[in-house]
């Protein structure tokens, strides 16, 4: 169980890390909202793996961890108040800068930049 | 009273002459004066003691635990030097009174010279190397501030930064050494560095160290080749220069040299880098300022000079070359410090500084002409002054050493010739300004300056005078003080009379004057001589050397960031994949715990999906809505995960925030483009897909590590506690509203700061609004459908009886304000969404700022009011009624926090997603609202 768990963990920071690579800004956000389930499935299971231990007093044997849960939970939030920042952001980033390129202009045409000082066009 | 005493009250004394300046220039010198007296006199105090051998130290226990430790102490060497800087201090803050005219802003001035005063006394006053140099780097900095008084001149800007760039290069340096040397010793303590100088010459990085701290010191005293940003300082006020280049800063580098004389001193390095750089920075200098026209150029390179001498003394190696060595700093800071202010009264009274302007001014000022003299025949060496007699130590010194082996002759040959140079140059200041013949185009005609201007000259003078007729019984004591302070032995014979009989010092003496005045006489031809070169300004050769490295800086660091946040972020993940993968293969795990629990066909079946939609998502980026779906496919199997693996707070809120995010997306997306070209290179995706592999790699990896060790956890306090001491049964909760209140409190206000930024973002933006979709189709005419209008419209109180109830229940049972609030945000926006902005507006006439601001007053509200009830900050209050028909219930001051947080996650959902809504129709917002 705990390897399957892992691994999803691993491929869901994968996506997320690819996507935070790319050029438009939409892509990072999506990137962003994916690291931030791995990273929320990550520390959650800091508190171990448990099935049917709710953290409710007097409903099982043995309790999960409440701690992490708590602190997952404000993250789940905080994290969803962070991915809207940044989405708003990138669109006053089109707004004021005309793209939604994360650098805020086109990437040199490097083939260009070399005909042209080879002198061809 | 104490020695630490001295910085406070000279600290003190800084914002003095600021506060006074009001009261006119006169009172606001004299309140000036007053810290530096205070400070001198206190150390007058203490001059019985300390020439009785007694060493005064003084510790302060700063930060015992990080080892820092602030310490004075005051031998004879300190002595000495504290006396010159507050002595000289105070003349040239009288001085100054006359200088400055009424217009220019003394304050300023007073407070900037306070500033550097208290930074040398607390250089020489330091028992702690760091101290030491905190104090070093403040003179840097505060001689800047004065050398740049004049900033509208060019020249005073110039000449400031080269010497701070100089001297603090060189302090960097410094700090390098006595880094190294508190290595070495073990303690930055100065007394047990003093102590440990066989340990410091032993160790292997000796040269290192003795380099770092040489070079500290001499750029600071303009040795060659750092000479050449002192002649470049005179661009300051004249009282300036006369404080600086006699009794201060270039006089901090040679105390340097003198304190660390018994630590790194007595080896042939040592002998061989201090004596050449002396030497030719003495000849060098003498000869230079012989061909100066401006005074101060010419008293600037035989401060040079001079400087070279005392190091050119401290680098041979007979001991009596270091007394000799203390007595010059003495006698060249009294007699330099008089010229300058000789030179400034020239300067203030004619307009000028230029010697061939300058001529036959004994006629207008023989009182100044007549002070000017006797200091100028003092730095020239002529008996029965100061300057003479250490100058006769020097040129004995010079025969009676064997530094340089065979070539050992050398120095006394170009210590005469130095000699002559000196004689030259000094004849030249007299001549040729006082006599000479005429005055011609000057400025202002000549007069003898207000009698209080000459009064520090004065000072000055009769000291040259008793001292060089009295030596012994004026500074004896202090110089031998000083000496054993330096040599920490038994101090060598030596006499500090005027007479010692027909020898050679006094030939050598005499063959300099005779040779010195038969140069000014030939001057003409050297002067021929020395025009045929091309006069090579240290300024521009320094500018560009500046410029060089401003340019080379800027290669790099366009090489290195070129402004593409992509690439950083790939560099940052390469570095990050570095530093973990590293420990990671160093590291064995022995999995104690390993996995113990069988997996379900549901669970396969889920992580399957779980990875398929993950990926599809990156496959699919560019179709911006289709990974949107996607997306949300794995953020619900995140929430169904969270349930099954007994977390059903968590899996509550993440499938609230996981439609609320939904809507944020699908909004924005409204208004960004819907698809993504594709512009990646294949290499650039294959590096990407690496990068993103490994830290996926890296990550699964650490989780595996350490979910499969056994657990020890804190939260066993919480469970145990979190009915009988926060009245709740749901631990998480209880966790989040009692135990963690702090925290949550802290959360909430994130959040809403958030929610503010983005309202402030989304201010008067300007979006194109698009009217079709990525196929060209229009979007739909029928914007508010009638089903979804009635069915949303009827489950809105549904929704908030049920976000009502979990609210309620949340203490107990899953639940909470957290998810509360997500549920009434919700459904609020679903009715944005069914009826459109223009419907709401009237309906709904909430402040969703007020609301954020309300929920954070409630919830600090109820932390501090345990105050009231005399308990620590948050602590929660519940207790059991019965109720009649509802049975017993439970009231906890928890439910109010809880109540708050509800609020603040209300306020700052809609306050996002309500005002991204409004952008597309006409009621957008706008920076004032």
């Amino acid at each position: 169980m705990e390897t399957l768990y892992v691994v999803c963990v691993g491929v869901i920071t994968a996506c997320g890390v690819f996507l935070c690579l790319r050029g438009r800004t939409f892509s990072i956000v999506v990137g962003l909202t994916m690291l931030s389930y791995a990273v929320n499935l990550f520390l959650f299971s800091s508190g171990r793996l448990h099935l049917d231990g709710a953290a409710v007093l007097g409903t099982s044997e043995q309790y999960a961890d409440p701690l992490p849960q708590a602190l997952v939970l404000t993250a789940i939030v905080i994290g969803f108040a962070m991915i809207a920042f940044v989405v708003i952001l990138a669109m006053r980033g089109r707004a004021d800068l005309g793209n939604d390129l994360v650098d805020g202009r086109e990437p040199p045409d490097t083939k260009k930049l070399v005909n042209s000082s080879r002198g061809k066009v | 009273m104490s020695l630490f005493w001295i910085s406070v009250i000279m600290m003190l004394g800084v914002i003095v002459p600021v506060l006074t300046e009001r009261y006119g220039r006169t009172v606001n010198t004299l309140f000036t004066m007053l810290a530096p007296a205070i400070a001198l006199a206190y150390i007058g105090s203490l001059i019985p003691a300390v020439l009785a051998g007694e060493v005064i130290t003084e510790t302060f226990e700063w930060i015992p635990a990080a080892g820092l430790v602030l310490s004075m102490r005051l031998d004879g060497l300190a002595l000495m030097f504290a006396l010159l800087i507050l002595g000289i201090g105070l003349l040239i803050i009288f001085y100054a009174r006359y200088y400055l005219s009424a217009s220019e802003a003394a304050g300023r001035f007073y407070a900037y010279l306070i500033l550097f005063m208290t930074a040398m006394l607390s250089i020489v006053l330091a028992n702690n190397v760091l101290q030491l140099w905190m104090a070093w780097e403040v003179t840097s900095i505060s001689s800047f501030l004065l050398i740049s008084f004049w900033s509208a001149k060019t020249e005073s800007r110039k000449g400031a930064r080269m010497a701070l760039t100089v001297t603090g290069a060189g302090g960097l340096a410094l700090l390098a050494g006595l880094l190294l040397i508190g290595d070495i010793v073990g303690s930055y303590n100065l007394e047990v560095i003093l102590a440990s100088g066989d340990l410091i010459r032993e160790h292997m990085l000796y040269p290192v160290v003795l380099i770092l701290v040489l070079l500290g010191a001499f750029t600071k005293s303009a040795q060659f080749p750092f000479h050449f940003w002192l002649p470049h300082a005179m661009a300051a006020p004249t009282p300036v220069s006369a404080y600086l280049h006699s009794a201060t800063m270039v006089k901090a580098g040679i105390f340097l040299l003198a304190r660390f004389y018994p630590v790194l001193n007595g080896t042939d390095m040592w002998f061989l880098i201090v004596t050449m750089a002396g030497l030719v920075t003495l000849v060098l200098g003498a000869y230079v300022a012989l061909f100066k026209h401006d005074l101060k150029g010419l008293l600037a390179y035989s401060t040079v000079s001079h400087l070279g001498l005392i190091v050119l003394l401290l680098g041979l190696d007979t001991q009596l070359a270091a007394v000799a060595a203390l007595f010059h700093i003495m006698n060249h800071a009294v007699f330099k410090a008089s010229l300058f202010m000789a030179a400034g009264i020239i300067d203030h009274e004619t307009g000028t500084r230029d010697m061939r302007q300058l001529s036959g001014l004994w006629r207008f000022m023989p009182h100044t002409a007549t002070l000017a003299m006797v200091a100028a025949a003092s730095m020239a060496g002529v008996p029965l002054l100061n300057g003479f007699l250490s100058k006769e130590m020097f040129f004995a010194e010079s025969i009676n050493q064997e530094t340089l082996g065979f070539l050992s002759w050398m120095v006394p040959v170009l210590a005469t010739l130095a000699g002559i140079f000196a004689v030259a140059y000094s004849l030249r200041f007299i001549h040729d300004v006082f006599f000479n013949g005429e005055p011609e185009g000057l400025p202002k005609s000549p007069h003898e300056p207000p009698r209080f201007m000459k009064i520090p000259v004065e000072i000055l003078i009769a000291l040259c005078l008793i001292v060089g007729m009295f030596p012994a019984f004026v500074v004896g004591d202090l110089l031998a003080s000083a000496s054993t302070a330096v040599l920490r032995t038994e101090l060598p014979y030596y006499s500090l009379s005027i007479w010692h009989g027909f020898n050679i010092p006094l030939l050598m003496s005499i063959i300099a004057i005779v040779g010195g005045i038969v140069v000014y006489a030939v001057r003409r031809h050297l002067f021929r001589f020395q025009a045929q070169f091309a006069e090579s300004d240290a300024k521009l050769v320094f500018e560009g050397m500046v410029q060089w490295l401003v340019n080379a800086a800027t290669r790099v660091d366009e090489a290195l960031s070129n402004g593409s946040l992509q690439r950083y972020v790939a560099a940052l993940l390469t570095f990050a994949i570095l530093l973990t993968a590293v420990p990671l293969l160093n590291h064995n795990v022995t999995l104690t715990h390993p996995d113990n629990q069988p997996v379900t066909f549901v669970e396969v079946v889920a992580a399957v999906l779980l990875c398929l939609s993950a990926i599809a998502t990156v496959i699919y980026h560019r179709k911006r809505a289709l990974a949107l779906v996607t997306l949300s496919v794995v953020g619900l199997i995140v929430s169904v995960a969270f349930a099954r693996f007994s977390a059903p707070d968590l899996a509550l809120t993440q499938l609230a925030v996981e439609v609320a995010a939904v809507i944020l997306l699908i909004l924005a997306l409204y208004f960004l483009p819907k698809n993504t070209r594709t512009e990646s290179s294949p290499s650039r995706v294959a590096r990407d897909i690496g990068i993103a592999a490994a830290i996926g790699g890296i990550v699964a990896t650490i989780n595996y590590a350490f979910i499969t060790q056994p657990l020890d956890s804190i939260s066993d306090f919480y469970l145990a506690n979190s009915k009988t001491g926060g009245g709740g049964t749901n631990a998480v909760n209880v966790i989040l509203v009692d135990f963690r209140g702090l925290d949550t409190l802290g959360e909430i206000l994130v959040l809403g700061i958030a929610a503010l930024g983005i309202f402030k973002l989304l201010a008067d933006i300007k979006l194109s609004m698009i009217s079709a979709n990525e196929r060209g189709l229009p979007w739909s005419e029928d914007k508010h459908p009638p089903i979804l209008v009635m069915i949303s419209q009827s489950l809105l109180p549904l929704a908030l009886l049920v976000s009502f109830y979990i609210f309620l229940r949340g203490h107990n049972m899953p639940g909470g304000g957290f998810i509360a609030g997500l549920i009434t945000s919700i459904a609020l926006i679903q009715q944005y969404i069914a009826h459109g902005v223009d419907w709401i507006k009237p309906r709904l006439t909430i402040n969703y700022q007020s609301l954020i601001a309300w929920g954070v007053l409630i919830a600090a509200f109820t932390g501090i009011a345990s105050w009231a009830f005399g308990v620590p900050f948050m602590t929660t209050w519940f207790d059991y009624f019965d109720i009649p028909l509802i049975g017993e219930i439970e009231l906890a001051s928890a439910l109010v926090f809880d109540l708050g947080v509800y609020l603040t996650v209300v306020g700052a959902t809609l306050l996002i997603l309500a005002n991204l809504g409004k952008l597309t129709s006409v009621h957008r917002p706008t920076a004032e609202e």
